[in-house]
């Protein structure tokens, strides 16, 4: 028997493109990737066709004010009602792409070729954010497309209009943000089923128990809320009695991402895997 | 070159290596011995730099695993522990193993054509028996062509043709001058493939010899004697320094006497004895005397164990 030893190697030197290449492999290499991600698509342009569906059959019957409100911003209209479920994908498939490294124990020869650990976190990161950032963006203007048709007689909106283009984009930054959010939430707990409940719970839970606390204390802290803040990039323009601007909103919503990621990489680095 | 300096681990306020001390040396298959919860894996796991000692350092080639550029091109390591996604492909495993490593593709292929995978390689990881498992992990642990191999417990859950397979590719390996430190908790497996043996209990180190050296070290040197004449013998066995115990069938049990010795006494004293057979502990009870206060989950409570804080 022999081993065959390797002697046409190439040199050493470490490369984050090949870390990056590997995490692409990782990525590419599971299936709930490819569901997580098709159901993104399905969900987002199902729900953004069948409400603004519903707001056109509704549209004589609507209260003046909302009617105002969509007018106002038909974009932020029209995105808004596929994200809300379809964000949820992300928030899944975030958290899978290393919570899972962890229930299956994968995460051994991941830190194994990668011994500092911090550059595989990041490979993983810069990965994962550009292809839900690339999905999103398709997922965004085909939504934008759908919801704009069907509008188009009531509440007429086109990508030429000042903030749609950047509403547009926005959405998949949003989600692209939201992945990395997702993903830190599991680097930190480790846990697929734990990381994706607590995900969900800022995403969905926290934001209507924050309104529920008495005076502008409920309507700051709703306003600051990761996915709150950072859905405001979707909309063309800072609504009425808004706090934060689409930009200031998303920035909230990076520093909450950053602020998760900091305290992953420490722990990555310290913890024993 | 693997070495372990005053190395040392505790979860909580169980120590699970106590201020380990040893070397493992280049060509030649060292085995690392010790009951189940001895600390084996924990050590391994510092080693490679999974956790981090409360003590101490462990060092490959001088430097700390963590300090390593593209470390599997230096140390491959199967873990006992699985370390597969179930849903990913043994083939893209290996793949991005190997493009951390700036491994060429076609690196890939050769493994799995080396541990025998074949048509498995496309299957989902989920699917693998143990075996397959165990050889998915050597895939893994040559891929980067490494000098040093620590290899957790790799006989585990392997058939019989496996376990040939696995003693012969750990001895070719230590052949070709590579460092191979490979644990267990069976003797009778380390006598097989190790020529050095490190032993620990409780996480402390309880021998660092050869093979050879250890089975003799702990065999209790214990001679079987029969004769019509017991009471004579005794005397003259008492007299020279020898233990006698009573044994099976009427034959005494002699220790601390060799058989030369005891038959040299006999002839001086003109006894007849119809059988002198020295008697070799098996290595299992070798190890189970010498490990014997240091087994974690032992059925009984081992006389004089320490109690640590």
């Amino acid at each position: 028997m022999t081993t065959q030893t390797a002697p046409a190697l190439p040199a050493h030197g470490s490369g984050f493109g090949h870390l990056m290449l590997a995490e692409w492999t990782k990525l590419r290499s599971v299936r709930s990737t490819l569901w997580s991600l098709l159901l993104l698509v399905v969900i987002t342009l199902g729900f953004t066709g069948l409400l603004t569906a519903l707001t056109v059959g509704q549209w004589s019957k609507i209260e003046p004010s909302r009617k105002l409100h969509i007018m106002a911003d038909p974009v932020g209209t029209v995105l808004g009602s596929g994200i809300g479920f379809g964000q949820l994908t992300i928030c899944v498939l975030g958290v899978l792409v290393i919570a899972s490294e962890y229930s299956t124990g994968v995460i051994r020869a991941s830190l194994l070729a990668v011994p500092r650990r911090i550059p595989m976190l990041a490979a993983k990161a810069v990965v994962f954010t550009a292809v839900v950032f690339i999905v999103g963006a398709i997922v965004a203007f085909a939504s934008f497309f759908i919801g704009a048709a069907i509008l188009h007689k009531d509440a007429p909106v086109s990508l030429g209009d000042p903030g749609v283009t950047r509403a547009v984009v926005g959405m998949a930054l949003y989600l692209a943000v939201l992945g990395l959010f997702a993903m830190a939430i599991g680097a930190l707990v480790r846990h697929t089923a734990g990381a994706i409940t607590g995900v969900i719970g800022f995403v969905l839970v926290l934001s209507p128990l924050a309104l529920l606390l008495p005076g502008s204390w409920g309507k700051h802290i709703h306003a600051y809320l990761p996915s709150e803040a950072g859905q405001l990039i979707a909309q063309a323009h800072q609504a009425p009695g808004q706090l934060l601007s689409p930009w200031q909103g998303f920035g909230v919503f990076c520093l909450w991402t950053a602020a998760l990621l900091a305290a992953a990489c420490i722990l990555l680095v310290r913890r024993d895997a | 070159m693997i070495e372990v300096r005053d190395l040392s681990k505790r979860y909580g306020s169980k120590v699970a290596v106590d201020h380990l001390t040893f070397t493992v040396t280049p060509g030649i298959v060292t085995g690392f011995l010790g009951p189940n919860g001895a600390g084996k894996s924990t050590t391994m796991r510092l080693i490679l730099g999974l956790d981090r000692p409360a003590t101490g350092t462990a060092t490959i080639g001088g430097k700390p695993y963590r300090e390593l550029v593209q470390p599997l091109r230096t140390v491959g390591a199967l873990l006992e522990a699985r370390a597969v996604h179930t849903g990913r492909s043994a083939r893209d495993h290996l793949l991005f193993l190997a493009q951390t490593q700036r491994l060429p593709r076609g690196r890939v292929q050769e493994m799995i054509d080396l541990v025998g995978l074949g048509d498995a390689a496309d299957k989902r990881a989920g699917s693998f028996s143990l075996g397959m498992g165990q050889r998915l992990g050597i895939a893994v642990a040559l891929l980067g062509d490494p000098r040093v191999l620590v290899l957790d417990e790799p006989v585990n859950g392997l058939d019989p043709e496996g376990i040939l397979w696995m003693r012969n590719l750990m001895k070719t390996l230590a052949g070709e001058g590579r460092t191979v430190f490979v644990s267990s908790h069976l003797m009778s497996e380390m006598a097989l493939t190790a020529e050095h043996l490190i032993v620990i209990g409780r996480g402390r180190l309880i021998a660092d010899c050869s093979t050879e050296e250890f089975i003799a070290r702990s065999s209790q040197r214990s001679v079987l004697v029969r004769t019509p004449q017991p009471e004579r013998l005794t005397e003259l066995v008492s007299a020279a320094g020898g233990a006698i115990l009573p044994g099976a069938n009427g034959a005494l049990i002699v220790t601390n006497l060799d058989a030369p010795r005891i038959g040299e006494l006999a002839a001086g004293a003109q006894l007849v004895l119809h059988e002198l057979t020295p008697q070799l502990a098996s290595l299992e009870e070798a190890f189970m005397e010498l490990t014997a206060d240091s087994v974690e989950y032992g059925a009984q409570r081992p006389v004089g164990s320490e109690v640590t804080p």
